[in-house]
Order: C-alpha cells, then structure tokens, then sequence
C-alpha cells in the first residue's frame, strides 16, 4: 500500500497560479437571492457600465434557497408595511431598524409578484376558503392581479418551491448576462483604495475550478453572501455535521470581509436558534401555523399555555406580551421544560392531523398528508427520509422538535449584520442615513439581505428585494463619482501570496510525514473547525451549556480566539477544495469572534432562548435599549465597541 | 445524510460537456475521478442533502444515504424531477412506500422574463424599476 503522503483531492493546486486582473464598475459578492435580485436590477440602472457577479457555487442552487422553500415568508399584500414594522421590531426585542424593515417592506410585494410571473407556483385560495397548488392555483389569477394566497400567518404564503431558487437565477442570469457571471470564484478578501480614504477599490479571490487567481477592480461593490454556519459545534458532530439547518457553505464572508475593511456591525450578539424537528431540522413552521399542531411537553402538557409560561412571558413585556410571542422567547420556554426535566418536547402531529381530517373528505385527507410531506420534500429532504427510516408517519406517530445550534444571520428571526444607511428621505433620522441606502460606513461598500443588520424577517422575498434596493443605491453612488479611479494598495504579486498561502504552507511540509492530515507544520481546515465549534461551544453559549455564558468565559474564549487566529495562518491546503475550506474558517473565525465580542459587550441578556449571559440575566431597557456597533479599524488591528441609539420612527399601533 | 454515486450507473457524464453533479453542488462536493471516468462526494460530513445532485444526475447514478450519526439504515427518498413537475418515492425502514408529486413550475424551462428592454428613469427615486413602470408611488410611514 502506498504511503498516503500525497494530497487527495481530484483539483490539485498548483504553487504559482495563473492570474486574471479585470476593472469593472460593479462587482457583485455571491450568488443567493439577494445577489439575484442585484442581477436582475442592475442593468436596469447601470447604463453603459461594467458589471460583474462571483458566486462561489452555481446560481441555479446556491444560497440559502438552494433546496427550495415551501413557503415565502414575507408578503405584505393585504397588510400594511408599518405592521410588518411592529411585527419585526417585537419579534426582535424591540431592536430594530424601523427604516430599512419599512423600506423592505414596500417594495417586497414586487419581487413576489415576479417570482410568480417567471413560474413559481403559488397556492390560492377559493371562495369557499379550500387551498390549491400549482398550475391550478394559477387558474385564480395571480397574486399581482389580487387572487388570495394561503396564508399560514398574517405575513407567509404558501407555494410549491422546488425549483424556487433555479427560477429566480434564471431571471438573474438573463438579466446580467452568462458573460458577466463568474462561477465557482471564491471571493475571500476586499480591498481599499489606495488613495482614497475609507473607500472600496475591489477584491480578490480564487477559482475552485482551475488554478487562478482572480484580482477584480471596482468603483463600487454589492457583497451578499449570506450568514454564518458551522460556527459552532453542531448537535450531529458525525457525518450529520452537515445536516444544518442554514445552508453549511455560509462561511460568515459577509460579516467578515465587510468587517475587515472597517465596515461598522451592528448587532453581532444576535443569533437564530431555531426550534426544528430533532436530528433532521425539518421546519416546524407549517405544523404550527398551517396544521395547528401544540408542542407538549414529557407531561403531554400544551407547556406555552401554563401559567409558568404566562408569568414567564410577562417578565419580557410588552414583547412578551404581544399576540405573536416573539421566537426566543418560544425557545425560552422549551428551554425552561427541558432544563426542569420536563422534556423531551413533542409536535402533536397525530391530534393535529386527526382534528383537521375530521372535517374533511377522503380525498381532501390525502391531499393534507401529501401537504405535510411536501413541507419537507420542498426544503429539507432529509427529514423526510428521517421519517422513512423511524417508520414515522405523523398521523400515526409524533416527532420530537428541539433548539438546534446557534447561527449567525439578518434575513431570517436575526438580526446580526453591518449597519447600513436608510433611505435618504426626510423621515428617517440623520444618524440613519448617509446619503445611499444600503451602503455601510465604507464608502461604495453595499450590502443586502443577511449582510443588512438590525433588520431580519426578510426571509428568501425580503432578501430578494433589498438586493434590488441596494444594487440601485449603488448604481446612483456610481454615477455621482464617476470621475473615481480605484487603485489597489496590494501589490498583484502579495494578493497572489496572500490568496495561495495555504498551499504554499502545503506544499513546503507535506512531505515531511508519512500521512498528509498530520503534520507539525499546518493544520487541514476539518480539524481548525472543530476546534474552533468545540471552544465557541463550551464557553460562547453554545447548546452544550443550554446557551449560556457569562464574561470570565468571554473571556477565556477570546484566548482561545487569539491562538486560533494565529494558527488561521497555518492552515494547509492540498487542493482546489481545501482552499476554499481554509478561507471559509478564516472567514468563519473573524464572525465568530465578533458576536462574541458584543455579547460580551453587551451586559444584560437581551434574547433570552437565543443566548444568555449568567452575570447579566434578563435585559435592562434602561441601560441597554439601543443599538450595539462595533468596527475593526484595519489601520491599527483593533476592535471597538459602542453604543448607538435607537429611534422609534412607527409607533406602537 | 451523504450523496453516494452507484458505480454501476455513473459514466462521468461523458457525453456531455459537463459533470452534472459537480456543476450543481453548491457545496463543492462532487468530484470526478478522471482516469475511472466517475463521479463521488469527497466530503460526505459537509453535505446539506439539498439533492441537487440527485435531482440533475443523467443516469440517476446518485442516491442519498441517511447520515450515519442518527438515521437507521433501509430508507430512501427519491425524486424524478420532470419540466413541471417533481415526483417523490419515499421509501420507509419497513417497506411501506409512498409518492408524492408536486408541481415546481408554471412556465417552460428559460421562459422567465429579465425585462432587458426596462431602463429606469429616475435614479434618485426610491422605486425599483418595475414599480417605476407601473407608475407606482413610493410611500412614507403612516404616523
């Protein structure tokens, strides 16, 4: 048998790799809805300038929608934006950013009304209040021409979204054109101007198909590529690492590299928890809200409806109070059953199904459990094989739901991301707004959808829309400095370095020993990641202490942030794949450090079932009603953290 | 819950001008051995069983087997994805079996309008460029 002292992957990496300088006007970062709805809009503002979309997969299924969805959470329709405001802002503990959610909410209705004009399936309702998919569905009209959806909530409708993602790239490719699209290009870095402060002159990143190196200049850039994953240690640590229940390539290179150009966050100490069905991360949204299902605790006790929980609710006013209780606080309770013994928590299905299938006639039955398996199908098909191999079936059987892992995200129930500028409307308060929407403190530096913080329920629609938004913004800050001529600082020679560093490290120490994962000298990205899910874990309130921390943790963890970022450097990569899985973890490690730091920040627990400081229990609206900002300065390498105040710009309805 | 890539069934998508599955992947997972001329996931614990291998594979060479973490072995999940719709044959531990079918799409495959004719008018306005078309105006809060 051979010595395996040789790399294993199919795209070996070369020492020197070819180089492809280009100068564009726009760049777009990623590939995901929100760069979609950047690709479809773009062209309609740009005139005659360049422009050019990296995404590190392929369109047709990157991004968190890659799957599908079942559901488009967002449609105002019917409703008005200021009460997806007031649902937003309770929802996320009375923190956020009134302008942008209602700027959000104006314009997403649009974006839904093209997803169904380009193919997306939509359910309608009939007269006599049935609900029917598809093609039939059309039948009704559209929902532009003002046929009903199937509303679950006030703001979610339901459709068929297998294909949701291949459709709307679709629209995005034509609209940008094949030949302005970069696939399988790795952005890992942005660059600054050379000449002109605090402003954005490109950014470099790699092919992992071949061995090049791509350096792209810029007079603006739209950066949109999603949360953060894997950034801490997984309930599946197995194969099922995988099994996330955000899309497992979100490597947190939004925060990051918008961070390490000195772009100012805000709200990094939000996260998403979500409750899912156990192990297979199926969405428990439908069951809920479509299916009318109770989660019970060991008991069988409906727990949300005990008088524990309503005096538990009633610490958290007026949040806790309102008639949608806000989602960490729904994990709160679960959480309070479970830490009492009371678990594990159930998802009635039986009763649920059983209460719906009494009204209902044979073929009616058939087409509600072809609904609660599409559920899956649509979005998360391995909890329908879950099902398969437990023999469940959930009118005969219930299934076991529980808070996952944490993740970092502003599209979904999150809010973590960069602080942006609101509309330049008379309106919105001066200390929100700096002349273009959506661009951060960095000047040309845009950003949507999970990259726009203080926000969040934006969901797949939202995402889309404010990718629109955003991309016009840009197109305007364009054309107002046209005489900008962007010069990269970096030699081409030290981003080539820069870029290539881990296969260079490889390629010098590989053959010192006889196996090519162990070596004194690097260390494979696999191992770095469980490293740094295993420290975030134990001491950054991760599920292992029921999401709780405490400062003297902080602390020790950000030690342990320090070695890493140290040992970041010695990452080694063999092939084309291993690269984009050591700039991954070294984009993974800069956005996990900074929810961290503001948690730490931060001295009360302002999303209890989110995360919870032991020191600084419960939140204190007195001191802490406001915003947290904090901005890496790339000049001196150090970190601040400050306070920014809030303005309630909707009232209280 | 992996993608695996039947040896039998996988030719390499030698006659076309791409690797199917490892155009899709969105997670840089499927790979082709070039000298055996198949296709495999060369990193089973990072993959998302989002099935998009699965769904574009020209010889339906890729399944899904359930992780090895939490999952017990005998079950499938399969789908035959046509131009309208997607057809799921669930198989349980147990042998039952169910299918489902459902629509993706209303529209033949390229139909989705891009609007290149659209220019916008006003860029300092706050309207996209379909609103603007339409004549919409652009609304401030209700306070």
């Amino acid at each position: 048998m051979a010595i395996p002292n040789k790399p294993t992957g199919e795209l070996l990496a070369a020492r020197d790799p070819e180089v492809e300088e280009r100068e564009v006007d726009i760049l777009i970062v990623g590939g995901g809805m929100a760069a979609c709805g950047s690709a479809f809009e773009v062209k309609k503002w740009s005139g005659d300038k360049k422009v050019l979309l990296c995404d590190k997969a392929a369109m047709e299924r990157s991004g968190a929608v890659a799957q599908g969805l079942s559901a488009i959470n967002t449609y105002i329709g019917e409703n008005k934006p200021e009460d997806y405001v007031r649902m937003v802002r309770n929802d996320l503990m009375g923190l956020t950013r009134d302008d942008l959610v209602f700027d959000l909410g104006r314009h997403v209705d649009d974006s839904v009304h093209l997803f169904e004009e380009w193919g997306l399936p939509v359910w309608k309702k009939t007269a006599d209040g049935k609900s029917i998919d598809g093609a039939k569905g059309l039948e009704m009209g559209t929902l532009k021409e003002g046929a009903a959806p199937v509303r679950t909530g006030k703001w979610q409708i339901m459709i068929n979204g297998e294909s949701y993602k291949c459709i709307v790239a679709e629209a995005a490719k034509k609209a940008l054109g094949e030949e302005n699209i970069l696939e399988r290009v790795f952005i890992v870095k942005l660059l600054l101007d050379a000449n002109k402060d605090n402003t954005i002159a490109g950014a470099v990143g790699f092919s992992v198909r071949e061995n090049k190196v791509y350096i792209i200049k810029c007079k603006a850039m739209m950066v949109a590529c999603g949360g953060a994953v894997n950034i801490y240690m997984p309930r599946a640590q197995g194969e099922g690492k995988g099994r996330a229940w955000y899309p497992v390539w979100n490597s947190g290179s939004t925060y990051t590299m918008c961070a390490q150009v000195g772009a100012e966050l805000t709200m990094m100490e939000n996260r998403f928890t979500p409750a899912r069905f156990k192990d297979g991360y199926g969405p428990v949204g439908a069951w809920f809200l479509l299916f009318k299902a109770k989660a019970l605790n060991a008991l069988g006790e409906n727990y949300a409806a005990s008088d524990f929980a309503k005096k538990e609710l009633e610490k958290y006013a007026p949040y806790g109070l309102a008639a949608v209780t806000p989602t960490c606080l729904r994990n709160h309770l679960m959480l309070a059953e479970m830490k009492a013994g009371r678990g594990p928590i159930i998802m009635d299905t039986v009763t649920a199904l059983a209460a719906l299938g009494e009204k209902l006639d044979k073929k009616e039955l058939k087409h509600l459990e072809s609904e609660a398996w599409e559920d899956f199908l649509d979005m998360t098909c391995g909890q329908a094989n879950l099902w398969c191999a437990q023999n469940c079936e959930p009118e005969k059987k219930n299934s076991e739901i529980m808070p996952t892992e944490p993740y970092l995200l502003g599209s979904h129930s999150g809010c973590c991301g960069i602080w942006v500028s609101g509309p330049d409307e008379d309106w919105v308060p001066d200390s929100y707004k700096w002349g273009y929407n959506r661009m951060t403190t960095v000047n040309g530096l845009f950003t949507a959808g999970d990259g726009v913080g203080a926000s969040g329920h934006k969901f797949s629609s939202g995402s889309h829309a404010e990718g629109r938004i955003s991309i016009k913004s840009l197109c305007k800050y364009v054309r107002d400095n046209a005489d900008f001529a962007p010069a990269i600082k970096e030699s081409t020679q030290e981003l080539v370095d820069l870029t290539y560093q881990p296969i260079r490290l490889f390629l010098d120490n590989c053959k010192y020993t006889t196996a090519v994962d162990i070596n004194p000298n690097y260390l494979k990205p696999a191992g770095f990641a469980m490293r740094l899910m295993k420290a975030t874990n134990e001491y950054g309130a991760g599920w292992m202490t029921y999401y709780q921390t405490s400062d003297k943790a902080l602390e020790i963890l950000q030690g342990l942030f320090s070695d890493m970022h140290e040992d970041a450097e010695k990452l080694g990569a063999g092939d084309l794949h291993e690269l984009m899985r050591c700039w991954e973890m070294k984009h993974r490690l800069w956005t996990v450090e900074a929810h961290c730091r503001h948690i730490y920040f931060r001295k009360e627990s302002r999303y209890p079932g989110f995360y919870y400081k032991a020191d600084f229990p419960g939140t204190d609206d007195e001191n802490w009603f406001c915003f947290t900002n904090s901005k890496y300065d790339p000049a001196t390498g150090e970190w601040t953290c400050k306070k920014e105040p809030y303005h309630k710009i909707i009232p209280d309805a | 819950m992996p993608s695996f890539v039947i040896d039998e069934k996988c030719d390499g998508c030698k006659g076309g001008e791409k690797t199917a599955c490892m155009y899709i992947c969105p997670n840089d997972l499927m790979v082709l051995d070039a000298t055996a001329m198949k296709a495999y996931n060369q990193e089973p614990d990072q993959c998302w069983e989002c099935f998009s291998c699965v769904k574009i594979c020209p010889t339906q060479a890729i399944e899904v087997r359930g992780y090895s973490d939490f999952v017990p072995l005998g079950s499938s999940i399969m789908p035959m994805r046509g131009t309208e719709d997607v057809m799921w044959t669930c198989k349980f531990r147990n042998g039952t079996i169910k299918r489902f079918k459902f629509p993706i799409r209303t529209t033949p495959e390229g139909a989705a309008n891009a609007y290149d004719d659209l220019q916008g008018k006003d860029l300092d306005s706050g309207l996209l460029s379909t609103e603007e078309a339409e004549g919409k105006t652009l609304a401030a809060p209700q306070t």
